[in-house]
């Protein structure tokens, strides 16, 4: 490598402004807040909601988090240039961006359970999305994964979660759906940490 | 706009000692918001190596301009003219293009237009704080702002922040977003900041801080800081390996 990765710094507690000004009340300068819609009508895939809140090594929920998730159409296929297998819902955007709410700390994604996608190993990765979540007091973003707890066979056979020793840990990353809406909590740190991956 | 090839390899590991580690006690919000349990590795899969990219149809003609983008018609923010530019490299110090790069900062006398800042310096009322651009074909990006003004935060009990501007950027895959701060050469409060040395590594710290460009300030206008920018790089594919041998 010629050169180093430029290092991170925390987003701080106002990253609001810069990247979801609408929501923090500077309106006028964008027309709309980016990764607030990731379908429209002609979306393939079921639909899906996921909600949840981000809580701290004291049990305190973060009013200042975002999060952003990234994640493959209901065939398996990104929206990206670097997707080479084929083409993606052109419907689809494949991802998403929310502040969590500056009074009860929830975010909310409005969008699509993702197919399956390949594993540079061989075999199929369960159905995941995955999440990026910064904030004041996180050096450095975070990566996780959320999969769905109703797909049992794929998820025993996923060479991802397999990597994972502490079996236990599982809980915190694979949710159930529950009244329509897939509940994904996130924990910084302490018990029932959620578990985040160095991608 | 030229074509610019699909980037399809896996990134070269994360450097978490050149990184600020999760826990740094002096800056207080870190204790409690720092995972604990050790991070999974895992290989690049494609929901790695992809990611959104966007087009230059998202951009408004002042989103780069942060003098004016939220002005009253005929007026302009208040402050210190400014021009930064740069370029967008990556590890191998090849060009990133299409990175969308979105910055945040407080106006000119350090207050940031949040519901949540309680800071006594008064707001602008021609100064938003939120700008983007995208690169081009060689990595380059510019903006117009006005110089943010340093300011005291609560974490201990003096501590002020050098100014700033946030940076957060899009590379062409998932795990290149990154989110930075760029600081200005010279500022005295840059080696006191508890959030600047959760960096331990002094080069690192260096690479964030822009250069005075006298060169291309505009004359009767604005001056002008440099701040190029480095994303993670990929591997070669197969046929770059055999090109260039790495």
């Amino acid at each position: 490598m010629k050169l180093k990765e430029s290092a991170s710094q925390t987003a701080g507690p106002y990253v609001h402004i810069g990247l979801t000004p609408n929501f923090s009340g500077i309106t006028g300068v964008y027309s709309e807040d980016l990764g607030r819609k990731m379908v429209n009508e002609k979306t393939r895939g079921e639909r899906i909601t996921i909600a949840g809140r981000v809580f701290d090594g004291g049990g305190a929920i973060l009013k200042d988090a975002l999060i952003e998730i990234w994640q493959a159409d209901a065939a398996g296929f990104y929206n990206s240039p670097s997707e080479t297998r084929g083409v993606a819902d052109g419907n689809f955007t494949g991802w998403g961006r929310c502040a969590t709410d500056m009074e009860t700390g929830v975010f909310q994604f409005e969008t699509i359970k993702p197919g399956p996608v390949p594993f540079p190993a061989g075999g199929k990765q369960a159905p995941h999305i995955s999440f990026w979540i910064v904030a004041r007091g996180i050096n450095l973003g975070l990566n996780t994964r959320m999969y769905f707890a109703e797909d049992g066979a794929l998820l025993e056979s996923d060479p991802v979660l397999r990597r994972i020793e502490h079996r236990d840990r599982l809980a915190t990353i694979i949710i159930a759906k529950n009244d329509g809406a897939y509940n994904f909590d996130i924990r910084l740190q302490g018990v029932g940490e959620t578990i985040f991956f160095d991608i | 706009m030229k074509n610019s090839p699909v980037e399809t390899g896996s990134f070269f590991q994360r450097d978490r000692e050149w990184h600020p580690r999760a826990l740094h006690p002096d800056y207080k919000s870190t204790v409690l918001r720092s995972p604990q349990r050790v991070l999974i590795s895992i290989p690049n899969t494609l929901s790695e190596i992809t990611g959104p990219v966007f087009g230059h149809n998202i951009l408004g003609p002042l989103d780069n301009d942060l003098i004016h983008n939220f002005a009253r018609s005929g007026e302009s923010a208040i402050g210190e003219r400014l021009v930064v530019h740069g370029q967008v490299l990556d590890e191998r110090g090849k060009p990133v293009p299409h990175v969308l790069i979105e910055v945040w900062q407080a106006n000119a006398g350090g207050r940031y237009r949040h519901k949540r800042e309680g800071y006594i310096a008064p707001l602008d009322q021609n100064f938003g704080g939120c700008g983007r651009c995208i690169t081009d074909d060689e990595g380059r990006y510019q903006f117009r702002t006005i110089h943010p003004g340093p300011y005291p935060w609560p974490n201990r009990l003096n501590d002020w922040r050098p100014a700033h501007i946030h940076f957060s950027l899009f590379g062409s895959g998932f795990a290149q977003r990154l989110i930075t701060q760029m600081y200005f050469e010279g500022d005295p409060l840059i080696p006191l900041c508890p959030i600047v040395s959760t960096i331990t590594d002094k080069e690192a710290v260096r690479r964030l801080i822009a250069t005075y460009d006298n060169e291309n300030t505009i004359p009767m206008d604005a001056r002008c800081y440099r701040f190029d920018i480095v994303l993670r790089g990929r591997r070669s594919t197969l046929f770059e390996n055999k090109m260039e041998g790495n």
